[in-house]
């Protein structure tokens, strides 16, 4: 757990000792710049970016970004579904966001990390910082699949499990498999980016198959004992619309893969063959966060104070989206839109020597079950003191009570109003 | 934050106490931010169908988040959202939202709805919906630049039964042609 010293100074009466302790790069008042810097461009970073500048313009930021695009998972599902032609609406670039707020935006790789020294070295060159936010996504834990080659796999079986090149090939391979073949999709154990998604997959993919490939069907591969999230929603919505056309088989995991064999093994005792396997393999957080030495004791996600998102191993680094611990809150895109607002809001607070405010968040979550329905997930968050983790308010954690077509039409505006907030 | 440091406040067991006290109930701008992934940065939605906040009254605000917090006003999201917020975090959003700029909206409308929904306003709806719908009677919602969208979606569950109309608008609403609610609508969407 993390305090923040300065308010915790403050609580001790001993105010006029903080800057002698605080060891801030810049002190307020100092005419040196202060710095933040941001690393991933997705809907954590580029939210963590604009509300810094947003609350404090006289703070600098750069927001770092591999890409000179970011492609949304959210609703790529419909685009594999066939539902949409491209993924144009999909896509965002960071040029009127730079301009709006004056955002640095630099397309590098990041390489390394200094907590120390307070830097980020990148393909172009080092960047200081006061604070560094960390909203990197997920990697893959692909060694824990046997034969799963981390160049060549994916070309084969697509993950799917960030959007762009991967969700193309995935809908190119469904439109190219013969009537008869069976789409396998496989679901690694929780915790792991977007619970509903796969759900949400596999409904958009039967479908596709229910009009265009007679005699195919979905089989999932699940290694959790049951479906994640939205469980009644989606059972209903399948016997509703795709009676017999989704195989959901739970507790199974896939251990091993045979790109070859076009089979997947599960725990070693039962292969499957599919002619579309569509794996999502286990994750954890982004490659930066592990070379940083962010990542807790699980050697998976990055732990961090609740309340401003700074790492617990770390200072002056904060760890946001789907590679932190948050509590309760589901990996999803809303949920890393929301805790990069708690965190810039309190890294603000603490780059002025203000107090930070407890954090108040929300996750929402739609899944669409056909062309015109869908359902959602909700929750406002909050932090319990005593245990010092983020939970979910009574009351406001829960799904829709069946699929809708008005929550299709919200859902819709959902995704331009997320995506307009990032990129503009 | 250092190993050390917190190892020192366990120690001298003052971290209990200052867990608790180290931050302060969130601000207005915490809880509302938290809005903005649906409603569009600070209330202003870039539409079609999830309705703008920015501008709008608080007294609207607050009527409706209670009304979907106890379930008077049906929802597809807002009954379960509104339900983890108390009333003083409601009245704080309410306060926000109103404070931010009439988020003005680019969407097509069709002219001839907008001038007869214009010449009807005045008459049926002026008495609550003031200054052509850019404020409203006491907890009235402004309607100037809200997406016609929405505003349809929530016409039908006035007229479906579904969302309960005022009495005294209910008096006006009821007797008229949907054409005529339709350029009406149309009207208030475009009043900048
Ligand atoms: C998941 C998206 C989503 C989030 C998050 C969200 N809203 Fe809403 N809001 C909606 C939708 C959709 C409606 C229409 C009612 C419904 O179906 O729930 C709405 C309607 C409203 C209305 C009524 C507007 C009018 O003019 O009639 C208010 C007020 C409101 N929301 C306030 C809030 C506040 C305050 C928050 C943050 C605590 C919030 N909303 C968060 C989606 C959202
Ligand atoms: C007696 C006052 C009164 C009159 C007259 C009246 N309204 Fe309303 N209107 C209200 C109030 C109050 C609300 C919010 C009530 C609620 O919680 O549903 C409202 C809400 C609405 C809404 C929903 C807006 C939103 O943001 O959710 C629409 C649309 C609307 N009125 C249209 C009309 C039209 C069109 C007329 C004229 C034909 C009209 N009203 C006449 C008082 C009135």
């Amino acid at each position: 757990m993390t305090l923040e010293r300065r308010n915790f100074l403050k609580l001790l009466g001993a105010g006029a000792a903080t800057a002698g302790l605080a060891g801030c790069a810049t002190q307020p008042g100092s005419p040196a710049a202060r710095k933040v810097v941001v690393i991933g461009g997705g809907y954590g970073g580029t939210i963590a970016a604009k509300y810094v500048r947003m609350m404090d313009p006289s703070i600098e930021v750069t927001l770092i970004e591999r890409n000179d695009h970011f492609v949304s998972c959210p609703f790529s599902n419909l685009y594999i579904g066939g539902l949409m032609k491209d993924l144009t609406s999909l896509t965002i670039k960071y040029d009127k966001l730079a301009a709006n707020y004056g955002i640095k935006v630099v397309q590098a790789e990041v390489t390394g990390i200094d907590a120390a020294g307070h830097s980020v070295t990148t393909s172009k060159g080092v960047f200081k910082y006061d604070r560094l936010v960390v909203s990197p996504g997920v990697e893959f834990r692909t060694d824990e699949i046997k034969g799963y080659d981390i160049a060549s796999t994916p070309e084969i079986m697509p993950h799917a499990w960030k959007a762009g090149p991967q969700t193309v090939l995935l809908r190119k391979q469904l439109e190219a498999m013969k009537p008869g073949g069976n789409v396998i999709i496989s679901i690694p154990l929780a915790p792991f980016r977007c619970p509903p998604g796969p759900y949400e997959r596999a409904s958009m993919i039967a479908m596709y198959l229910k009009q265009h490939k007679p005699g195919s069907k979905v089989i999932i591969l699940d290694a959790n004992p049951d479906i994640v999230s939205k469980k009644g929603l989606f059972l209903k919505g399948w016997k509703k619309h795709y009676d017999g056309l989704i195989d959901y088989r739970p507790a199974k995991k896939v251990t091993e893969v045979d790109t070859g064999k076009m089979a997947v093994m599960i725990e070693g005792i039962e292969e499957v063959k599919g002619a579309v396997i569509n794996i999502i393999p286990p994750q954890k957080a982004g490659h930066i966060a592990h070379v940083a030495g962010l990542v807790g004791a699980d050697k998976k996600w990055c732990p961090v104070n609740p309340t401003t998102f700074e790492s617990t191993l770390h200072k002056d680094i904060h760890v946001i989206g789907d590679s932190s611990i948050a509590g309760a809150m589901p990996k999803s895109g809303y949920s890393a839109n929301s805790e990069a607002k708690v965190c810039a809001t309190n890294i603000v607070a603490m780059m002025n020597g203000k107090e930070i405010t407890e954090m108040s968040a929300i996750n929402t979550c739609y899944s669409f079950l056909s062309a015109k329905e869908a359902v959602s997930v909700t929750g406002v968050y909050k932090v319990n003191a005593e245990k010092q983790a983020i939970e979910g308010v009574a009351g406001s954690v829960a799904v829709s009570p069946d699929l809708s077509e008005v929550e299709a039409i919200y859902a819709e505006s959902w995704l331009k109003n997320i995506l307009t907030e990032m990129s503009t | 934050m250092t190993m050390k440091w917190s190892g020192w406040a366990l120690t001298t067991g003052v971290l209990a106490i200052s867990a608790m006290a180290q931050a302060a109930p969130p601000s207005a701008t915490m809880l509302s931010y938290a809005c903005a992934g649906c409603h569009g940065t600070n209330g202003g939605s870039a539409g079609p169908s999830m309705p703008s906040l920015a501008g709008q009254s608080k007294e609207a605000i607050v009527d409706a988040m209670k009304k979907f917090k106890s379930g008077a006003r049906p929802a597809t999201v807002m009954g379960r959202l509104a339900k983890g917020y108390s009333d003083a975090d409601i009245a704080a959003m309410g306060e926000f939202f109103s404070k931010q700029k009439l988020h003005a909206t680019d969407q097509t409308l069709d002219k001839a709805k907008i001038a007869k929904g214009a010449s009807l306003q005045e008459a049926n709806c002026g008495r609550c919906h003031i200054e052509d719908g850019k404020e409203g009677k006491d907890d009235t919602p402004a309607m100037a630049s809200q997406w016609l969208p929405y505003l349809q979606i929530q016409m039908t569950d006035y007229l479906s039964g579904k969302r309960k109309m005022p009495e005294k608008m209910e008096e006006k609403v009821k007797p008229m042609s949907k054409a005529d609610l339709e350029a009406l609508l149309h009207f208030y969407a475009s009043v900048k």
